[in-house]
């Protein structure tokens, strides 16, 4: 064993899971990057190199669905903190033994395919289907559907990126610690005083992961205004996927995806440079 | 009075929590009702009851491939993905390396990344080295994404393991694999177990990573996708009930089997 080149145990147990990422997340990011070079309409990486398809991207309309892909998103994790808040508070304050049964109930979703649940709302919303029929049966109210609104894209959203803010936040809450709310109290705080000093601040990494992750993801979604939207918004995600299927244009597919890709990188460089990881996940 | 105060907030965080899991399975409430009406259409309430399409859903060969390939795929990423995220998670939080911290950070991005454009992304990158798309690049595709979130998994027992277990077995004369085997391995299986279960059911459930990946196999959830998009197809609650009901009997079957192992742990230790 040469000096100073012995390779740590670590290094040997990191060093499998790198390599895959390497092959499988660093190369296509890479790759996809330098399609976004290529000429208009061509399938390989053969063309001569071009900024032609970023000045297509900010001479047409697309930024239209970027805007709302980003306003949407903002919405949703704003919507969605207020919303998870109270039962993650709850899980870890509240609810006592039965807070692995109610974190269940909140994961089983998480596993099925989101298109299946968004299409169970369709089924829910739908003209005579389950609201408006019972309203229509039981009430003899005939109104009209909600579907196929901008509204209920946000609303779909909002529902499936509930395990991603609620379990994070979870985590966060239970970082702070009983004694300090306690001794907070005892100390005359009031309640709203208790949660604005201590709750709040620190369980704030739990929040931001839950706000990062939920709005990273929600950027990049679609199956919301594919079912339930009717095409009332078109998500950036969804012009990514038209370039790359109908209208056969790969690499002008390639670019809108490095825009995505720079916003959602940055942003999380950014959150997670400060980040201490074994204090958030190796609490118990 | 305080108590008062306190009751009263946690009776209205009870309110709250059991209306958000009513809004949570709303849908999969919906989609069972709609499986389980005869007509060619669903209309509310229900006047035609019947198993009708789930007889003729579960007759088809065609259903019964698409089922395959999803529980192939799955199957085989959870294997794989246990190995690599099982050493992943040792060096996430158990060994003190030198680029740790990195690594930590690293194995979060695909995580934190959009997955229609992961799924593109990989699908130009197959295409660039001539790879023929089908379930096995499917599988490449899902562990891009299930290997972080397993290690994770994992990683969170390994933080509650006391490395002096390790020390003690070396320092009886035990060689690195005997370690491994018969300390490491058994005090992290709970974790590595859940792990697995995780890995199972996101990929079973996947659906952005294998519409770009597939080829010309299909899974569960794009043959449900494609079906939605064409319009009312009775056969798609019934196979959207299915997957759902699968999950559910996958996770209560899994939290038995390790309700039944910490038992046994339990056992052995006292």
């Amino acid at each position: 064993m040469s000096s100073g080149t012995r390779i740590s145990a670590g290094t040997w147990s990191a060093l499998p899971v790198i390599i895959f990422l390497l092959v499988g997340f660093a190369a296509p990011l890479a790759a996809i990057i330098g399609f976004s070079f290529m000429p208009p309409r061509t399938f390989g990486f053969g063309g001569r190199p071009t900024f032609e398809n970023y000045v297509t991207i900010f001479d047409s309309t697309t930024y239209i669905s970027l805007v709302w892909s980003l306003g949407l998103a903002a919405a949703t994790v704003i919507i969605l903190v207020v919303i998870c808040y109270p039962v993650a508070y709850g899980l870890v304050r509240v609810f006592g033994k039965w807070s692995t049964l109610i974190t269940l109930l909140f994961v089983i979703p998480l596993f099925v395919s989101e298109n299946v649940r968004l299409y169970g709302w369709l089924l829910f919303f739908i003209k005579n289907g389950v609201l408006l029929g019972s309203l229509k049966s039981l009430f003899g109210l005939d109104l009209e559907s909600i579907l196929f609104t901008k509204g209920i894209v946000l609303f779909g959203m909002v529902y499936v990126y509930i395990p991603f803010m609620l379990f994070p936040m979870t985590l966060g809450i239970s970082m702070v610690p009983n004694e300090t709310r306690e001794a907070a109290l005892d100390l005359g705080a009031t309640r709203w005083q208790v949660f604005k000093e201590v709750e709040l601040p620190l369980s704030l990494p739990g929040l931001m992961i839950g706000s990062l992750l939920t709005f990273v993801l929600a950027v990049g979604a679609i199956a919301e205004a594919k079912v339930l939207g009717g095409q009332q918004v078109i998500p950036i995600a969804h012009d990514i996927e038209i370039a790359f299927t109908y209208s056969q244009n790969w690499p002008l597919g390639a670019a809108l995806s490095v825009l995505l890709m720079l916003i959602v990188g940055v942003l999380v460089l950014l959150a997670l440079r400060r980040f201490d990881l074994d204090r958030f996940l190796g609490r118990r | 009075m305080q108590t008062r105060a306190v009751r009263i907030r946690h009776a209205l965080i009870v309110v709250w929590t059991i209306a958000m899991v009513i809004f949570v399975y709303l849908p999969s409430l919906s989609i069972t009702l709609a499986s389980l009406t005869s007509s060619r259409y669903f209309i509310f309430p229900i006047t035609k009851w019947g198993l009708d399409w789930w007889h003729k859903t579960l007759d088809s060969i065609q259903i019964h491939q698409i089922l395959e390939t999803s529980v192939i795929i799955a199957a085989v990423v959870t294997v794989i993905s246990i190995i690599l995220a099982f050493f992943g998670a040792l060096a996430f939080a158990r060994y003190d390396w030198k680029g740790r911290s990195w690594f930590q950070k690293v194995i979060l991005l695909p995580i934190f990344f959009p997955q229609s454009v992961l799924g593109l992304a990989l699908l130009l990158w197959f295409n660039a080295i001539g790879l023929q798309l089908s379930w096995q690049t499917a599988v490449f595709a899902h562990l891009v994404w299930i290997v972080p979130v397993v290690t994770l998994v994992i990683s969170i027992q390994v933080y509650s393991f006391d490395p002096a277990l390790e020390e003690a077995a070396f320092d009886l004369g035990a060689s690195r694999l005997q370690v491994m085997r018969e300390v490491t391995i058994p005090v992290l299986m709970p974790g590595i177990f859940s792990g697995g279960l995780f890995a199972f059911l996101l990929s079973w459930g996947n659906f952005p990573l294998s519409l770009f990946t597939t080829g010309a196999d299909t899974t569960v959830p794009e043959y449900l996708y494609a079906k939605m998009v064409a319009g009312y197809t009775p056969g798609v609650p019934v196979l959207g009930t299915i997957s759902t009901v699968g999950a559910v009997v996958i996770l209560i079957g899994g939290y038995l089997v390790m309700l039944a192992l910490n038992r046994r742990r339990r056992a052995d230790a006292g």
